[in-house]
C-alpha cells in the first residue's frame, strides 16, 4: 500500500461546484417563468419548450458524436439551457419546424462550429433567435394573447407586444400589475417579470450569477428611457414600462450573463451590462424594430474580448 | 462587523477534527532524520560528523548564509550518518541520521514548566538568540525570524502582527497553542515587540476560534500594547498579506514586503518557539503537530521532536487505514502530498493529513466555460484561468504582465473552478518560469 500513495500538487480539496451544478441551477431558476408562461400560452408554451429542448440536446449529441467525434457531453445540462432559454425567446405558436430550424443554428452555428462549450463567441440561444428572427420575420413577431391555459397552439389568438404598442403609438397599454404578473403579449418566457425576478434572487442565493451584469443592464435602460421620457413624455414611454416590457429582464437575468461570452472582471462586467442597456434603449427609441435586447446582447457579445483585455480584476495593492 | 481582507476569499469547509485535544507528548522515535535545509534559504553547513554523540538542543548545522538557520539535534544519541533523506518536497536533500538512546538535554536548556515573563535583554541581544535557536516562520513559510526581525535600511515597523488564523482545514496546532500556551505566546510576542522596537501588536484570531479569542484577551490584559482582533472566518486569512489588509487595512503592493506598509508578521507558533529560545534557552527541536483526517482513528495534537517519521505520528493517533490515499504535509489548501510515510517532521510541519483513497481523486477536468469564479476568488485580484491559459501556451509576456509572480498558491481557484481545471498546478509552473526570466534580465 505503502508505494500506492497518491501524489499531486495542492490543493488536495475541491468546492464541489461543477458545471452541470451551474447549468442546472440555471434551469431551476428558470421554473417560476416556465409555470407563468404555461398559464398564460399553455399547450403552445409546452409544444416549443418541449420541441426546442430535445432538439438542442439531439443536435448537441449527433455534432459531438458524429461531426466533433467526441464523447457527448449533454449530460452537463448546457444544451438543454440553450433549448429552454431558445425556447423562452420564441412566440408559443412557433411552428415545429422553425422551432428545429432554430435549435440547430443555436447548437450549430451558435455553439458547435466554435468548438463546444467554453469556445463559443455568441449565446447560442440568442444566435438561434436572431437567426429565426432574419429568416422568419412574419411568425417571428406575432404573438399570441395571454389566455388561461389555453390549449390551442398554431391557432392561437394574436395581437401585439407591449413594445410594439410602443413603436406604432397606441396609448392603451397594459396595466403595471399585468405585466409584473406576465399578462400580456410576447415571446413565452418574457412577460411575467415577477416570476423573472425570483429566478435572479435564486441565483443570486446560489452564486450561479453575481449582480453586477444584470444590474448595469437595468438601471442603463431606466436612466436613459427616463431621461427621454422626461423630455418628451407624450413621445417616449414611462421607463417602468420599458423595464417590464420586452426581453430585457430576461435577457439582462438569463441571458447576457451567460459565463462563456460575458467578461470576466467586476468593472468588465459593469462596461458590458452599460452597453448592452445603451444598445437596447436606442434601438427600442430609435430603431425600427421594437426591441433590441438580443442584438445588443451580441453585440456586446463580440467586444467581450475587448472588454477583458481593458478592464482587468483590481489588484492587490493597486497597479 | 467582523473585519477580513478586502479581495476574493473562500469558505472551505472547516473540518477541525482535531480542535480541543490537548497537545500530549508522543515517545521519542529510535531513530530521527533531520535535513539539513528545513527552512527557505541556504541550507545549514553540518558540524557533526558521523559517530559523534550528541544531545538533544547540540547543534548539528550552522546556518549558511544570511537568509538560513542553525539546526539542533532533537534527541540524545549518535550520529550514524549524514546521508540524503527524501523530505516533504520529494526530493533527496543532506540530512543527518540519529540513533537516539535515552532522552540527555544539553544543560543550558531550562526544562522546567515554571513561567519566566521578564526579559531584560536588548533587542540585538534577542535577535541573536533567536538566530542562535534556529527559529523560522512555523506558519509552514519556514521564513527565518531573525531575518524578518531585521528590517532593510530606512524602514521602520510600526506594528507587529501575529497570526493566529490558522484558517487552513483541519490544522488545529496554532488553536491548541494559544489554548494551552497563551502565557507563553503572549510572553513571546512581547519579546517581539521588543526586538523589533514597536509598542503596538495584534493577534489576528478566526472567529471560529472564540475560546482562544476570549482565553487570550483576558491574559493581555496583563500586557501592555497586545490587542485581540477577532476577524471573519475567510480562507486565505493566513497570507501574509491577507491578514495585513484584513487587519490594518493597507495592501503591500506587488514585490513589496510587508514592512513597506510598517508591518511585520509572525505566526503564533513561532511567538511561542521565540519564547522557548530567549527565556529558556531551548532550541527549536520540537513543535505541535496536528495528526487528522477522516481515516485516523484519534485525530491529535502532538508534540513532537524534529525529525521523527510521520509513520510514528499516524500510529500515535491511531494507526493508517489500509485505504489510506495521501498524506499530505501540512493543510488540504497548500500542504504537500508526501510520497512516503517514511518522511521526517521538519520544523515548518503543521500537520499531517491522512486522505481515503476517496478523497485523493481530483475530479475531470472540462473546458473552462469562463464563470470567472476563479477570478471573484483570487486574494490577490488575479485572474487565474488567464494565467493557466498563458502557462499553456508559454507566453510569458502576458502572464508576466497579469502579476503571476504574485500568486500566494493558495490554491483558491482550483478549490473553486466547476470546470475542476488544474489552474494552480498551471499558474505554479508558469510563475517559477517567470521568476526565472526576471532574474536572468536583472543579472
Amino acid at each position: 500500500m505503502e508505494n500506492k500513495l497518491i501524489i499531486s500538487p495542492s490543493p488536495h480539496i475541491h468546492g464541489g461546484d461543477s458545471i452541470s451544478k451551474n447549468m442546472y441551477g440555471v434551469l431551476i431558476a428558470l421554473v417560476p417563468v416556465f409555470l407563468v408562461s404555461l398559464y398564460y400560452f399553455g399547450l403552445g408554451a409546452l409544444i416549443v419548450t418541449a420541441v426546442s429542448v430535445l432538439s438542442c440536446v439531439l443536435f448537441e449529441y449527433l455534432i459531438q458524436r458524429f461531426v466533433l467525434k467526441k464523447e457527448p457531453s449533454v449530460g452537463d445540462g448546457s444544451a438543454i439551457l440553450t433549448g429552454v432559454l431558445l425556447a423562452f425567446n420564441l412566440p408559443s405558436n412557433l411552428p415545429v419546424w422553425i422551432i428545429i430550424i432554430g435549435s440547430l443554428a443555436a447548437i450549430g452555428i451558435g455553439k458547435m462550429s466554435f468548438g463546444g462549450l467554453g469556445n463559443n463567441i455568441f449565446n447560442p440561444a440568442l444566435a438561434g433567435r436572431v437567426f429565426l428572427l432574419i429568416s422568419f420575420p412574419a411568425q417571428m413577431t406575432t404573438w399570441p394573447l395571454p389566455g388561461k391555459l389555453p390549449m390551442d397552439y398554431i391557432d392561437s389568438v394574436t395581437g401585439a407586444t407591449t413594445l410594439s404598442m410602443i413603436n406604432e403609438g397606441v396609448a392603451r397599454l397594459p396595466s403595471f400589475a399585468d405585466m409584473l404578473l406576465g399578462n400580456m403579449g410576447g415571446s413565452l418566457g418574457e412577460v411575467s417579470a415577477a416570476a423573472l425576478l425570483l429566478g435572479f434572487a435564486y441565483l443570486l442565493v446560489r452564486r450561479i450569477i453575481t449582480w453586477h451584469i444584470p444590474v448595469a443592464i437595468i438601471v442603463t435602460v431606466f436612466a436613459l428611457t427616463g431621461i427621454m421620457y422626461l423630455i418628451d413624455p407624450l413621445s417616449y414611454a414611462d421607463p417602468v414600462v420599458h423595464l417590464l416590457s420586452g426581453g430585457l429582464l430576461l435577457g439582462a437575468i438569463f441571458m447576457a450573463t451567460d459565463y462563456v461570452t460575458s467578461p470576466m472582471s467586476r468593472d468588465g462586467m459593469i462596461v458590458y451590462g452599460v452597453g448592452i442597456g445603451l444598445l437596447t434603449s436606442v434601438i427600442r427609441l430609435f430603431g425600427s424594430y421594437p426591441e433590441g435586447v438580443s442584438f445588443a446582447i451580441l453585440i456586446m457579445n463580440a467586444l467581450t474580448p475587448i472588454i477583458n483585455t481593458y478592464f482587468k480584476p483590481k489588484h492587490f495593492g493597486g497597479r | 462587523m467582523l473585519k477580513t481582507f478586502r479581495i476574493g476569499g473562500i469558505h472551505p469547509p472547516g473540518n477541525k477534527l482535531s480542535a480541543g485535544k490537548k497537545i500530549t507528548s508522543i515517545p521519542v522515535p529510535r531513530q530521527v532524520i533531520i535535513p539539513l535545509g528545513q527552512h527557505i534559504g541556504a541550507p545549514a553547513q553540518a558540524v557533526v560528523k558521523k559517530g559523534d554523540q550528541v544531545k538533544a538542543g547540540t547543534l548539528l548545522g550552522e546556518s549558511g548564509g544570511f537568509v538560513s538557520a542553525n539546526i539542533h539535534s532533537s534527541v540524545s544519541g549518535k550520529v550514524n550518518k549524514i546521508d540524503n533523506a527524501v523530505d516533504a518536497s520529494g526530493y533527496k536533500r543532506p540530512a543527518i541520521y540519529i540513533d537516539a538512546e535515552g532522552d540527555e538535554w544539553e544543560d543550558t536548556i531550562d526544562r522546567s514548566e515554571t513561567l519566566v515573563r521578564e526579559c531584560s535583554i536588548s533587542s540585538q541581544e534577542i535577535i541573536d538568540k533567536i538566530a542562535q535557536a534556529g527559529i523560522v516562520g512555523l506558519g509552514g513559510a519556514t521564513f527565518p525570524t531573525q531575518v524578518k526581525l531585521t528590517p532593510p535600511a530606512g524602514l521602520r515597523p510600526e506594528i507587529l502582527i501575529i497570526n493566529g488564523v490558522e484558517c487552513e482545514p483541519y490544522l488545529t496546532s496554532d488553536h491548541s497553542l494559544m489554548i494551552e500556551k497563551g502565557e507563553q505566546v503572549l510572553t513571546g510576542v512581547t519579546i517581539l515587540m521588543k526586538a523589533i522596537s514597536v509598542d503596538k501588536a495584534v493577534i489576528g484570531i478566526e472567529n471560529n476560534k472564540p475560546d482562544a479569542i476570549i482565553h487570550l484577551k483576558d491574559l493581555a490584559k496583563r500586557y501592555t500594547g497586545i490587542e485581540i482582533t477577532p476577524l471573519k472566518v475567510q480562507y486565505p486569512q493566513g497570507g501574509e498579506k491577507q491578514l495585513i489588509d484584513a487587519v490594518v487595512r493597507r495592501q503591500v503592493k506587488s514585490g513589496a514586503l510587508p514592512i513597506s506598509v510598517g508591518a511585520v508578521v509572525h505566526n503564533v507558533g513561532t511567538a511561542y518557539a521565540v519564547y522557548e529560545a530567549v527565556q529558556k534557552n531551548k532550541p527549536l527541536i520540537e513543535r505541535v503537530v496536528t495528526v487528522t483526517g477522516k481515516g485516523v482513528a484519534n485525530p491529535s495534537n502532538f508534540m513532537v521532536r524534529i525529525g521523527t517519521p510521520v509513520r510514528d505520528l499516524i500510529e500515535a493517533a491511531g494507526g493508517m487505514s489500509e485505504n489510506t490515499g495521501k498524506i499530505i504535509g501540512g493543510g488540504p489548501m497548500m500542504g504537500k502530498a508526501l510520497t512516503s510515510a517514511d518522511i521526517p517532521v521538519t520544523k515548518g510541519s503543521s500537520g499531517i493529513l491522512v486522505f481515503s483513497k476517496e478523497e485523493s481523486l481530483r475530479k475531470p477536468v472540462h473546458n473552462c466555460i469562463r464563470c470567472a469564479k476563479c477570478v471573484q476568488v483570487c486574494p490577490m485580484g488575479l485572474n487565474p484561468t488567464l494565467l493557466m491559459n498563458a502557462t499553456e501556451f508559454a507566453n510569458w509576456e502576458l502572464a508576466e504582465k497579469n502579476y503571476i509572480v504574485d500568486c500566494i498558491e493558495c490554491g483558491s481557484c482550483s478549490f473553486t473552478c466547476p470546470a475542476c481545471r488544474p489552474l494552480l498546478d498551471y499558474i505554479r509552473s508558469g510563475k517559477g518560469k517567470v521568476m526565472g526570466i526576471i532574474r536572468a534580465r536583472k543579472s
